[in-house]
């Protein structure tokens, strides 16, 4: 029941209730009689349009009149009668759409009855015209316009004409600028008429905006135009591990199941990888599917990889993902030379697939060398798993770092790997944000309006990113303005503040990973209090940063050692990303359930693992639980196939697969003896459970 | 102002004991969903019990239809709103086992080419109809897909199809209508984000632009209304906030602010919960208002599961068996 005032019961209410319930339990009794005995007579027929008269939303009865139709029709063959009998129909839906114009049943069966083709076309779109005039939001109405428009093939021009005069006559219609958006997301696939389109809209919706800035009707379909100008037509490859034109030193050791961190003697970078293989990460703009051997081929000394298996860093059940991985198997050293190039060669893009991107993708090649010489002796006595990893700030240090980390951060700019690859921007882009840009200070001015400073804040990142290109990074020139924005934005409007925040969050992540300098400031040695000076691992210290959202994951595909810990992240979405991961500190965020933790699910390198005081276990609300497949959300087959049914099967998800050998859990809710006990069952690889040696 | 647990109680079960007034008249051809809001809220409430369950039960089969579909009462036509809440009733009494379940399942199957003359609920483009007369809605689809779930049948549809079509179906705000083209409205977004959670493939939303667009739904009263511009109404309390979890973007909104916004809906005399302060109660509000209340964690409620719109613990007794 909607808008119906509370009022205490009267006695003359409840008798004029009383007499109305009579009228209408006759009536349904009746209307229930004629239906099983299917009675299709004038008289019954008629209770069916009184009981629907008082009550449009018994389904039945509508279903009923249809059987009823169906009966008659049987019976003539006159073009006359036939309409006669629909006439009638289009007219008890019409009595009940004035009596409640949502009522799902009555729309649907004039949609029943137009179908046969026996009635006025013109007649529907005046009375739909007379009710968009009355509730020029009722979806129901504008459904049905689409409906009649399909049947009558009525062109896009005509049906644009309709959104543009609704708008004209009233600014604040969301439907009609819906509508507007359904019917230009096709025009706007012409590509050779886009910027023209997308500059009178620009114009159009101004019109919504600048009449009455608190009005909402306008404020998505600018996000929307916006969206429309920047995004890339391609799908783009935007990280890559290793990167382009990098020079690996690499030792493989297959005996040592320990940890494989990057780690540094004098002034290079080395790679320990425990697999015996050299995996290679590609990460693309937009999720794609069906990368495989004959799409991405990887060239050596030894020939051509022929058969990669290329598997999606993700677990949705779509197929898509971001980003895609491979391992290439290292060869028999002793007949080659220590120095080999391989050459990552994206060929051939057919059959692969991305939802969001009609064009998909161009080919691309890039090239990067393994030293094999490296003999990785000295470290596989120290490695990860033969002592505690302990956080602690004096175990990092930045200044032994050597000031060249170029292996490592190059990547930012070595992502120009052909002129395909990367989304150029014309005058006419910079021109339209930049004036769209003055528009919006304008309006943001006074400090109060809320829209303005949050498309101003969209529109300046836009501009960073349109004017470098992509997915070649540099300096964020407006980055401190945009978080200024979003700064007086958690004031300006406190209920949605940690969307703010979260926004906030993403700008500096984004300032920081596309800023060499800034990048390198973050990056320490991490040296084990026993181990001698000379081998030590890299650790991004991304803690401390008042961060509410990591992303930004293509640019960090490196981090072997990270530290996000006394942040406030609740979800380390995307963080799945990073691969070659393997230590790292969660400690005093908000995680609120094991299942946020989903991602590490996938992070096969992971080792040393601390997400201590946490909210793990706190909630009763848990909004990470449907993000990781589960058997809640049809994927059970290859995740819970022996999971125990016990209350900590959250718990059993996540850690099962992984090969932990240090885990801190304390400090959080859900952390009781049943768990602590459980978790070396679940673990077996597991030496230290806060830090308690097992 | 707190939460009337007792007089809400009471009036669920007034509501289910009368069956002559005016407002249960005009309920009356959707009574079996009716039940679904009455007994979630008394299961959420810890009070299931103080309905008698074996008399539910007889009458909730006795709106079967020999097709295998559920009608909303005894003498109407099967719908696939109503097949739902049938389970949902008998998943809350932890009763599946009087269902039969292929009988059930027949009649929202998909039977391409078969010589059947039973056709089922999907269509070729993956779509869903509520009913044997073809009304095609995102909102079948999200019943047909849980009620599937629910009986562990899921695999019997086109599971990618009807993703498909829902991805169809999707907007510009990154919201989801009722057919491809329709507006997104909070109530036809929890279907699709539902059904997409259901199947595991949440990673068709956007959530970042879809959960704007749903946290802009909150309004100064603290409420939350369904579409731009409208009015807040307590059943957004579990359209919108059901969607918010999903997509784990629920931070984005004040949550005390709705907490308030809920419990001055209550009929704090007579029990049950309006659409909007001092409105007429009724059982579905006062479902939605609690629903809500439990997704905000207030203390004493159970918690409910964004999904399936059913008991946490029972989910987690139908998927993992605890
Ligand atoms: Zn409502």
């Amino acid at each position: 029941m909607h808008g119906q005032p509370r009022k205490p019961a009267r006695i003359e209410d409840a008798a004029v209730s009383t007499a109305k319930a009579e009228a209408l339990r006759n009536l349904q009794t009746q209307f229930i009689h004629n239906h099983r005995n299917q009675i299709y007579t004038d008289e019954a027929i008629e209770v069916s349009a009184k009981l629907l008269e008082v009550n449009p939303e018994i389904y039945t009865a509508w279903n009923y009149r249809k059987l009823a139709v169906q009966n008659r029709l049987g019976s003539v063959a006159v073009p006359e009668a036939i309409k006669a009998v629909l006439d009638e129909e289009l007219r008890v839906a019409e009595v009940a759409l004035k009596q409640n114009p949502k009522a799902y049943g009555a729309w649907h069966h004039r949609k029943w009855v137009l179908k046969k083709g026996h009635s006025s076309i013109d007649r529907e779109l005046r009375l739909l015209g007379l009710l968009l005039k009355l509730d020029g939001r009722n979806f129901h109405g504008w459904n049905h316009m689409r409906f009649i428009y399909g049947l009558k093939n009525v062109s896009e021009e005509e049906e644009l004409k309709f959104s543009t005069d609704k708008i004209y006559s009233n600014f604040s219609n969301y439907s009609a600028w819906h509508n507007r958006s359904v019917i230009l997301f096709k025009l706007l696939k012409e590509k050779a008429v886009q910027k023209e389109v997308l500059s009178e809209e620009y114009e159009f919706i101004h019109n919504a905006i600048f009449t009455d800035p608190d009005d909402q009707s306008g404020w998505f379909y600018h996000r929307w135009l916006l969206n429309q100008t920047i995004t890339p037509e391609n799908v783009l490859l935007i990280g890559s591990w290793p990167i382009n034109g990098s020079e690996l030193v690499l030792s493989t050791d297959r005996n040592n199941i320990g940890c494989t961190p990057v780690f540094l003697t004098s002034h290079h970078l080395k790679y320990v990888l425990h697999t015996g293989s050299l995996p290679i990460i590609l990460y693309f703009s937009q999720p794609l599917k069906g990368l495989n051997s004959s799409t991405v081929t990887v060239e050596s000394i030894l020939g051509t990889n022929g058969h990669l298996d290329w598997r999606p860093v993700s677990m949705n059940n779509s197929g898509e993902s971001h980003s895609w991985m491979t391992y290439v198997e290292i060869p028999d050293l002793g007949s080659h030379d220590a120095k080999q190039t391989f050459t990552v060669n994206f060929g051939n893009s057919e059959g692969i697939i991305s939802t969001n991107c009609s064009s998909c993708i161009y080919p691309f090649q890039f090239q990067f060398t393994v030293d094999w010489s490296y003999t990785g002796s000295e470290w596989t006595e120290r490695n990860v798993g033969a002592e505690v990893v302990d956080w602690k700030d004096e175990n990092f240090n930045s200044d032994t770092l050597p000031h060249d980390l170029s292996d490592v951060l190059i990547s930012l700019d070595q992502l120009r790997i052909s002129k395909d690859n990367e989304a150029t921007f014309s005058k006419w882009h910079l021109d339209t944000l930049s004036n769209e840009i003055d528009l919006f200070r304008d309006l943001s001015s006074d400090g109060s309006c809320k829209i303005a400073n949050l498309t101003l804040a969209r529109l300046l990142i836009a501009k960073d990113m349109v004017s470098h290109g992509f997915p070649v990074t540099g300096k964020r020139i407006h980055s401190q303005e945009v978080l200024d924005l979003f700064d007086g934005l958690m004031k300006m409007d406190p209920p949605h503040s940690q969307y703010y925040k979260d926004e906030h969050s993403l700008v500096l992540m984004d300032q920081i990973t596309s800023d060499k300098e800034k990048l390198r400031k973050l990056c320490t040695h991490y040296r084990m209090p026993s181990s001698s000076s000379h081998a030590q691992y890299v650790c991004l210290q991304l803690n401390r940063l008042s961060l509410s959202r990591i992303g930004f994951f293509e640019r960090l595909l490196w981090v072997q050692m990270l530290d996000l810990s006394h942040n406030e992240v609740r979800s380390i979405e995307g963080l799945e990303a990073m691969q070659l991961l393997c230590c790292l500190n969660l400690s005093n965020n908000k995680i609120r359930s094991f299942s946020a933790l989903g991602p590490l699910r996938l992070i096969k390198s992971l080792r040393v693992l601390d997400i201590s005081n946490n909210e793990i276990g706190a909630h009763s609300t848990d909004s990470t639980r449907y993000t990781w497949p589960s058997p809640l959300s049809h994927n059970t087959e290859e995740y819970m196939k022996d999971v125990e049914q016990t209350a900590h099967w959250e718990a059993i998800l996540l850690f099962k697969g992984l090969i932990l050998t240090q885990l801190d859990v304390k400090g959080n809710a859900i952390a009781d003896e049943s768990l602590q006990a459980l978790l070396p069952r679940v673990l077996p690889t597991l030496k230290w459970l806060d830090r308690v040696e097992l | 102002m707190k939460l009337e647990e007792e007089k809400h109680v009471q009036y669920i079960l007034s509501v289910e004991k009368r069956s002559n007034d005016l407002e249960s008249l005009v309920m009356d051809h959707l009574k079996l969903s009716g039940a679904y809001w009455g007994l979630t809220t008394l299961h959420l409430l810890g009070r299931l019990s103080s309905v008698d369950q074996d008399r539910i039960i007889d009458w909730v089969l006795k709106c079967q239809h020999e097709s295998g579909g559920f009608a909303g009462n005894v003498g109407h036509d099967p719908h696939i709103l109503h097949t739902l809440s049938a389970v949902q009733v008998l998943a809350l009494f932890d009763r599946m086992d009087v269902l039969d379940v292929d009988k059930l399942c027949s009649c929202i199957l998909l039977y391409v080419g078969s010589s059947s003359d039973v056709a089922g609920l999907q269509n070729e483009d993956g779509s869903f109809s509520g009913d044997m007369w073809g009304e095609i809605d995102t909102r079948f689809s999200y019943c047909s897909i849980c009620c599937l779930a629910l009986l562990h049948r899921l695999d019997e549809i086109n599971i990618e199809k009807a993703v498909s079509y829902i991805v169809s179906c999707k907007n510009l705000d990154g919201g989801f209508g009722c057919t491809p083209g329709a507006e997104s409205h909070a109530g036809q977004i929890f279907c699709c984000v539902g059904a997409l959670a259901i199947t595991g493939c949440l990673s068709y939303i956007d959530k970042d632009l879809l959960g704007w667009w749903l946290c802009e739904r909150q309004v100064k009263s603290g409420g939350l209304n369904g579409r731009p511009e409208k009015l807040p109404d307590v059943c957004y309390s579990w359209w919108v906030l059901s969607s918010l979890i999903m997509i784990d973007r629920v931070d984005w909104i004040d949550k005390n602010k709705l907490s308030q916004f809920i419990l001055e809906c209550q009929d704090t005399e007579n029990g049950g919960i309006s659409d909007r302060p001092d409105d007429a109660v009724d059982v579905y509000h006062t479902y939605f208002g609690i629903a809500g209340l439990s997704h905000l964690e207030y203390p004493g409620l159970k918690a409910i599961d964004p999904a399936y719109a059913l008991p946490v613990e029972v989910v987690d007794r139908i998927f993992i068996g605890k």
